[in-house]
């Protein structure tokens, strides 16, 4: 028998994106840009004051304003149904952000709080009739800071929708740091961060009779459905959400907020179709953020650098409705081994929202202080920082004793120190100098939990007799990627090339995905469209061996393989379209369903990665520059290296931002957010970004899902701070445990 | 944003009367700042008169060596002006480091000299702020003021005035032309230009309502080939600057023979440092008589605990751009 042709790789490939044409020529619709007959513009009045009551609202000036419709307020608007626990959004379930739904009472919890949704014919008269709206206030003193809610700190049973407990522990902490010939002790705080996507959060509302039809930019478009559906009381079957094009989240839409559920009750007030967009300073305000937070570490180790301690203490603000903190302590204290180990969340109850997932929730910030105590360490000790980190490789989870699904942290090492180049290095600080730049280097462990969904993943694909075929998951596609990365599963499973295969997303009426949170997405939505597609193939391939008018009559269904639509076994072929059209078959489908195997739960689950940077200093101006960031990653199976490279590209100026400039401060006084402007809140700019340099270390991991994929929309943050922090250090011999660190810290 | 009106004038005369007749009026040029006003209900003007079709966009040098720069240039187009970059590289190195690209396109340079304060107390419309509202009060005082003044504050008010070119003009004593209704034309030494807040913060100009700026005159400054323009800020691009300097310096025989030094980002207008200049004129050119210029300018500073370090970091950045020039690789 002759060797047949394996089929032609989709996977793995540089597929450009499929809907990058739509998106640059703005053919591709926001979910603010359905243009639908009728349609009325909707705006919130947020709460000027951060706790206390409404006293009075003078809405008559608004409601006499040209074009308003409807002007509602805690006085008028319908009651909800039922208010769903908050759940992360991966669960599956009804999603709320916080729980807490505004405008039932006069009550006012934090600022911004939506107060009044204003209802006019264009966009322009309903912002002004809501400038109009008049709010009195009767206000209550509020804490929004540390500072201000340190005394009242408490230690929750448990964070994070109850996921992930208060306290935890390994070994006997009070011997490990007995143990210790090397302590480290620091205290690191960290400013608020917010998103700050492209696209603010929108979401257009249309009733037709009791049907709900919602066009919202979301990260799951099954948690806006169950959300809105048990806040309104609908049922499920009642409410479509469609979500085609969605403008960048990181975490900002991975929670179901109040405007959806809002933009319904005003569409059902008005009679018409609404679109609910918020501006950019209510994106500040409207859809949680990283809580500012202070972290206190102490790490032990013995002379020759095993570390021996671990003691991790969070403190951190949260909402008066529930216990949350982004999970700072998981990583950190999975990352090396370590035997004696305490973590430890402690709350503020604080006027603001609860807080959120903001990219690389919890990792970003616990693998900062874990990595800039790693160097100091290892200066202590006279170590290289990557010899102190290789010397405490733990080969299983040391949270669980369970062995990796897949590791690559040693190759992420080493490779991504040789295209740094950091063994050239001379450990003392302060020694290179250009003019007026003082330059150093550091670096970083990278690490990001394989977050597992805990229901059924599904997709379903077709294929038509003229061999085309189309694939479909609810999935929106918020800017990863992901619908060319499923186009390129698809077709690599079905066996047909990808200019034949189109995926279809962004709908509940196709098969359920959860939201993707947590760099989940790659690796849950390609094990549904591989389930899917490669039930579909079987189902052809088996038709085919058992059809007596076909070439492939009485093959082995084990030896037959697919190209470009073509089944082949030996020199008998036939195409998937002649195999229906000969049956006057006009398509043929397949469904499928994946969930994690039960075997998953016996192994630790991570993506690795090492971080180098070089930054320069300007330290009589106090100037920080980052020059150079390598990252070596090993995510398991890269099924697109271009759309990979992005994802972590981004994620690594992430961390710069994080490092240097990301900031909102509270003011005290009033409890708002002091600068929520894109000219105030500084994200990085091109003008900031250097030269990022992205090694893949390729490994294969047979546990994590089908095609063992592990996701990169996390890890590229993961330590680039510490590493950036640390550089600093290595150019001024100065160690700033606050980020970002900024020109008064290096005064 | 309120319901306004708007119309477009042809020429300089017709778009002085219309906003001189009606108080709530106002000029529009460029609107890179305006129209945000505007929509944050900062501005509140009923009627805006589109000045954009003026033939007022011309860069002429003048038979007394000094360069006429029209008010309705635009940032970028100044900034590329080849007798800009020869007599004054402050002035195109200071619009270059200002705004994006996209900004400057747009921006004209007389609204350059009218953009309002970035202070986040006077761009929320709901806060107190004596700027908008006199007699309520300045909440940046004891507030979010890390990017605050440190010179020329009051009680009132502690804003900074924002623009970069405006700091290498103050340097270059440029003057500020106008015409106000009637014809009637008016020429401003530049730091009579810019007001110091006072106790009437809200008045920051001493323009009459309908009054228009023309042409911004840049006299012959020999100094001024040699000069530069550095800008401390967080970021690289597309902030405003935490403290800026315009200096140029020449020196015979090692000795200071003319400077000229304004800061920006530190002070409530453009702001000229006279203290230093008069310190620096004739003394050695050497660190140590930089540092003490430096810290003659700063002696008068009021910060915030939020903004102290501006002190510290006017007084380097100054010693910085010195010892540039000096030693002869001024940027």
């Amino acid at each position: 028998m002759t060797a047949t042709a394996p089929p032609a790789p989709a996977i793995g490939q540089s597929l450009d994106r499929v809907d990058g044409r739509q998106k640059v020529t703005g053919a591709a619709r926001y979910s603010a840009e359905i243009p639908l007959h009728g349609i009325a513009y909707a705006h919130l009045v947020g709460a000027r004051i951060a706790g206390g009551r409404i006293t009075a609202v003078d809405a008559g000036a608004a409601r006499a304003a040209d074009g308003v419709l409807a002007v509602l307020t805690h006085e008028n608007l319908e009651k909800i149904a039922s208010l769903p626990p908050l759940l992360p959004s991966l669960a599956g379930s009804a999603a709320p952000g916080q729980t807490f739904f505004p405008m039932q009472d006069a009550t006012v919890h934090y600022a911004g709080q939506p107060v009044a949704v204003v209802v006019a014919d264009t966009h322009e008269r309903a912002r002004h009739a809501a400038s109009l709206v008049r709010v009195r206030y009767e206000e209550s003193s509020s804490v929004t800071t540390i500072d201000q809610g340190r005394d009242q700190a408490y230690e929750p049973e448990a964070i994070f929708a109850d996921f992930i407990p208060g306290r935890s522990g390994r070994g006997d902490i009070e011997a490990g740091i007995a143990q210790a010939e090397a302590l480290v002790q620091g205290e690191f705080s960290y400013a608020a961060n917010h998103h700050n996507p492209i696209e603010p959060s929108a979401t257009t509302a249309q009733w037709d009779g009791d049907e709900l039809v919602l066009h919202d930019a979301t990260q799951g478009v099954n948690a806006t459905r169950l959300t809105v559906a048990a806040l309104l009381g609908l049922p499920i079957t009642k409410v479509r959400v469609v979500s085609h094009f969605v403008g960048g989240s990181f975490g900002s839409k991975a929670m179901i907020w109040h405007h959806p559920a809002l933009a319904a009750m005003a569409a059902r007030e008005v009679g018409r179709p609404v679109k609910l967009s918020l501006t950019r300073e209510q994106m500040f305000t409207s859809c949680g953020h990283r809580e500012e937070q202070e972290q206190r570490i102490t790490l032990g180790a013995t002379r020759d650098g095993k570390l021996t301690a671990l003691r991790h203490h969070k403190l951190s603000p949260t909402s008066p409705f529930d216990h949350w903190a982004e999970p700072s302590l998981g990583v950190a204290s999975q990352i090396y081994g370590c035997p004696h180990y305490e973590g430890v969340y402690r709350l503020i109850r604080a006027n603001t929202m609860t807080p959120t997932f903001t990219r690389c929730p919890g990792e970003a910030s616990g693998m900062h202080a874990l990595e800039c105590s790693m160097d100091e360490l290892a200066q202590q000790l006279g170590l290289d920082p990557l010899e102190l980190r290789l010397r405490n490789i733990s080969d299983t989870d040391p949270a669980t004793g369970h062995p990796w699904s897949s590791s690559g942290l040693k190759e992420c090492y080493e490779r991504g120190a040789a295209r740094f180049g950091w063994h050239d290095r001379d450990p003392e600080p302060g020694r290179r100098r250009e003019g007026h730049w003082l330059i150093g280097t550091g670096m970083a462990t990278a690490g990001y939990p394989v977050y597992q969904p805990n229901n059924p993943q599904r997709a379903r694909a077709r294929i038509y007799a003229d061999g085309t075929a189309v694939v479909q998951a609810a999935t929106p596609d918020f800017g990863t990627g992901v619908a060319t990365v499923m186009t390129q599963v698809a077709a690599e499973t079905l066996g047909i090339s990808v200019d034949r295969c189109r995926f279809e997303n962004g709908d509940t009426d196709l098969p359920n995905i959860s939201a993707a949170v947590g760099s989940s997405g790659a690796g849950m939505i390609s094990a549904a469209v591989h389930t899917a597609a490669k039930a579909l193939r079987d189902q052809l391939v088996t038709r085919a061996v058992a059809d007596s008018g076909s070439p492939l009559h009485g093959a082995d269904p084990a030896t037959v393989t697919v190209r470009d639509g073509v089944m082949t076994a030996g020199s008998d072929a036939e195409s998937y379209a002649d195999l229906l059209r000969r049956n006057f078959q006009p398509d043929a489908e397949a469904s499928g369903a994946w969930m994690p195997a039960e075997a998953t739960e016996q192994y630790g689950m991570m993506t690795f990665g090492a971080q180098f940077a070089e930054v320069a200093v300007d330290a009589e101006l106090g100037l920080i520059r980052v020059r150079r960031l390598t990252g070596a990653f090993a995510p398991g199976r890269v099924l697109n290296p271009k759309t990979c490279r992005s994802q972590l590209i981004g994620g690594m100026l992430w961390g710069l931002g994080q490092a240097l400039l990301e900031s909102n401060r509270m003011q005290p006084r009033t409890g708002r957010w002091a600068n929520s402007n894109l000219g105030e809140y500084l994200i990085a700019v091109n003008a900031d970004v250097p030269d990022v340099d992205i090694e893949l270390v390729d490994v294969e991991d047979r546990i994590v899902n089908p095609l063992g994929v592990k996701g990169v929309g996390e890890v590229g943050q993961v330590g680039v701070s510490a590493a950036i922090a640390n550089a600093v250090h290595h150019a001024t011999g100065r160690r700033v445990r606050k980020v970002p660190i900024t020109i008064e810290d290096m005064l | 944003m309120r319901p306004i009106t708007y119309a477009r004038a042809a020429d300089a005369a017709t778009a002085i009367a219309a906003v001189s007749a009606d108080p709530g009026s106002a000029f529009l040029a460029g609107g890179t700042t305006e129209v945000d006003l505007l929509r944050q209900n900062v501005l509140t003007p009923r009627h805006l008169i589109d000045i954009n079709d003026l033939p007022l966009n011309s860069i002429e040098p003048q038979p007394d060596g000094a360069l006429r720069i029209g008010a309705l240039a635009r940032m970028s187009d100044v900034a590329a002006d080849p007798l800009v970059r020869e007599r004054y590289p402050m002035i195109a190195q200071a619009l270059e480091l200002g705004a994006s690209a996209q900004l400057r396109h747009m921006a004209s340079m007389g609204g350059n000299m009218m953009q309002r304060v970035r202070c986040s107390y006077f761009r929320d419309a709901e806060s107190p702020c004596n700027k908008r509202e006199p007699g309520t009060g300045c909440p940046a005082i004891e507030g979010v003021s890390r990017g605050h003044a440190v010179l020329g504050v009051s009680e009132h008010c502690v804003a900074t005035h924002p623009s970069d070119v405006a700091v290498a003009l103050a340097a270059l004593q440029a003057r500020v032309h106008t015409q106000g209704p009637g014809e009637e034309t008016h020429a401003y030494a530049f730091d009579d230009f810019f007001l110091l807040p006072g106790s009437t913060p809200d008045r920051e100009h001493p323009l009459a309502h309908g009054e228009l700026i023309t042409a911004i005159e840049v006299p012959a400054v020999p100094v001024a080939r040699r000069s530069l323009y550095l800008k401390v800020r967080d970021r690289e691009s597309y902030e405003f600057a935490l403290v800026s300097v315009a200096a140029a310096l020449s020196l015979v025989d090692g000795t200071i023979a003319d400077v000229r030094l304004a800061l920006g980002g530190v002070a409530t207008r453009p702001w000229r440092a006279m203290h230093a200049e008069d310190f620096l004129i004739g003394a050695v050119a050497q660190r140590a008589n930089f540092e003490q210029a430096a810290r003659v300018e700063l002696s008068t500073a009021r910060p915030t605990p939020m903004n102290a370090f501006k002190v510290e970091l006017a007084q380097r950045a100054m010693v910085r751009a010195l010892e540039t020039l000096a030693n002869g690789s001024p940027a």
